[in-house]
């Protein structure tokens, strides 16, 4: 079972060797795609978790004792669709395949599991519909 | 065979003209020809949703009691230009305001369709004529008199197609070009483009009934930029950016459906306009016209990292539009930045107004011009 999340820490624990325990304790393939540490010191990391389902739900666990909040990268993209004109401007920056064209109906296509909060999009969108929640 | 305007106008009267959108003709031809495109389709509808810059309007605010000579005016922070006349000014699209730079013209323009009222302040110097100062009101579309939109250069005829070769992201009114050829932006709608479906003008010029966000305008005069001497291809079809329109309507008839403020960043503002115009099927000729497909319209890739845009590489819209085009050998993935589903809307739009006889069709008063070229500003000395 593979999915990606987004890890927030706070000041706190920014000096805990999590992906480190992540692998050793519960054997977890941890694939780090972006990670900042911002101003105040808090951090955001961008990962793909891989392992089996009961060791994932254990990490879980563990993250959680860190006050470490997990969130599917799905819900740090925010595209509010009913203002989209479908100018298709977005899918110029988006290596991932996250966002494309529907080239039948030309209307934007969001597969959210494929983001890697790079965050290209959210400027490259001439009408500021694309909110991505990563770190500051 | 030949139609004239009045054969094709009393056919809408009767219910019996054929009105297709571009994309419907363009299907039509890969198996018809141009003789039977003539004898079967009276009126083509062509449209673009897309970024343009040289956009605005005027508005007159009426008279306060006393009256003022408004001579510096902000309307929502954002200023306008007061040189003409005492309570006349003009919106410009892209004029931003100071405390915000992703604020702009556009964003007033799409605020008062929508009904919103809109902060207005105003001074002047005090003359007799108008004696009062400065005055600070709020304003909306129906409480102002007149909104005219007039708009110095829309509908470019096959616009620049953007990369960039150098090793810095470049964000430019082409969208976020990224470095080293990473990735190409176009933004004319193809073979909906208004002006690729009569390449010679031969229907569109001074007069000509125009679909401006949702409005019916016209054509006021050719667009500033307006240039004849492009190189074509074999179609006739300009390889790159030609003809322009100077298009005008009331905005108060508008609709936010077809018209959005954008903000390109590190650029600035921009409007993104819907413009529709129907096409009359006069003859062979204009049905070869309007069969135009994608992989007729020639495209040239400029590189917007070098001084000029020289193009870089030659292409066409349908490979712009199947999501990858091949530049020095290596494929390079592309992106609209106009919207094609919103174009293709008011192609079916203006079709259904065309056929029910609301938007009548009827030749340009004045032809534009046949030649036209553009100059560059060149910076000098006075001539003696």
């Amino acid at each position: 079972m593979r999915e990606k999340y987004v890890l927030e820490y706070s000041s706190a624990v920014v000096d805990e060797p999590v992906v480190y325990t992540l692998i050793k304790r519960f054997d977890i393939k941890v694939n780090i795609l972006r990670a900042e540490i911002s101003s105040g010191q808090e951090g955001s990391m961008l990962v793909e978790l891989d392992g089996e389902p009961e060791r994932l739900a254990e990490s879980r666990d563990y993250l959680a004792s860190l006050s470490v909040t997990l969130s599917p990268i799905a819900r740090s993209l925010t595209v509010r669709e009913e203002e989209c004109v479908h100018c298709g401007s977005c899918t110029g920056v988006c290596f991932s395949g996250c966002l494309s064209m529907d080239t039948e109906l030309w209307q934007l296509r969001v597969d959210r599991d494929k983001c890697i909060a790079c965050g290209l999009c959210v400027k490259a969108c001439p009408f500021g519909v694309i909110s991505l929640r990563f770190g500051e | 065979m030949s139609k004239s305007y009045e054969e094709i106008n009393s056919r809408i009267a009767r219910g019996e003209a054929v009105v297709l959108t571009a994309d419907e003709v363009s299907r039509m031809a890969e198996e018809a020809g141009p003789a039977e495109i003539a004898r079967k389709v009276d009126v083509v509808t062509t449209a673009t949703f897309g970024a343009m810059c040289s956009s605005g309007c005027f508005i007159n605010f009426g008279h306060t009691s006393p009256p003022l000579r408004m001579e510096s005016i902000t309307l929502n922070g954002v200023p306008l230009f007061g040189g003409v006349a005492a309570v006349d000014a003009y919106i410009g699209a892209t004029e931003v305001s100071p405390d915000d730079p992703s604020y702009g013209g556009a964003h007033l323009i799409e605020a008062l369709i929508r009904g919103e009222e809109l902060l207005l302040k105003a001074r002047g110097k005090g003359t007799d004529c108008y004696p009062r100062r400065e005055i600070e009101t709020w304003i909306s579309k129906d409480l102002v008199n007149e909104i005219t939109m007039v708009n110095p250069r829309n509908a470019y005829q096959n616009y620049a197609v953007a990369t960039n070769t150098t090793d810095r992201v470049l964000h430019t009114y082409m969208g976020c070009l990224l470095p080293r050829k990473g990735n190409v932006n176009y933004s004319t709608s193809g073979q909906l483009s208004p002006l690729l479906n009569d390449p010679y003008l031969r229907t569109i010029g001074v007069g000509t009934r125009v679909f401006l966000a949702g409005a019916q305008g016209f054509v006021s005069w050719r667009g500033t930029q307006f240039n004849t001497l492009k190189p074509r291809n074999e179609r006739g079809l300009p390889e790159s950016n030609a003809a322009t329109l100077m298009l005008t309507a009331d905005v108060k008839q508008m609709s936010a459906e077809y018209l959005r403020a954008a903000y390109f960043e590190k650029y600035g503002v921009s409007l993104y306009l819907g413009i529709g115009i129907p096409i009359p099927v006069l003859d062979e000729d204009m049905a070869a016209a309007v069969s135009v497909r994608d992989r007729d319209i020639t495209a040239l890739v400029c590189d917007y990292g070098t001084e000029g845009h020289p193009a870089i590489a030659r292409t066409n819209y349908e490979e712009l539009r199947s999501g990858s085009v091949r530049i020095e050998g290596k494929a390079v993935r592309t992106a609209p930045l106009s919207s094609l589903k919103k174009a293709r809307e008011i192609a079916h739009a203006l079709k259904a107004q065309v056929a029910s006889g609301a938007f009548p069709l009827a030749p340009p008063v004045a032809a534009l011009p046949e030649r036209s070229s553009v100059s560059a500003l060149s910076v000098r000395e006075r001539s003696k």
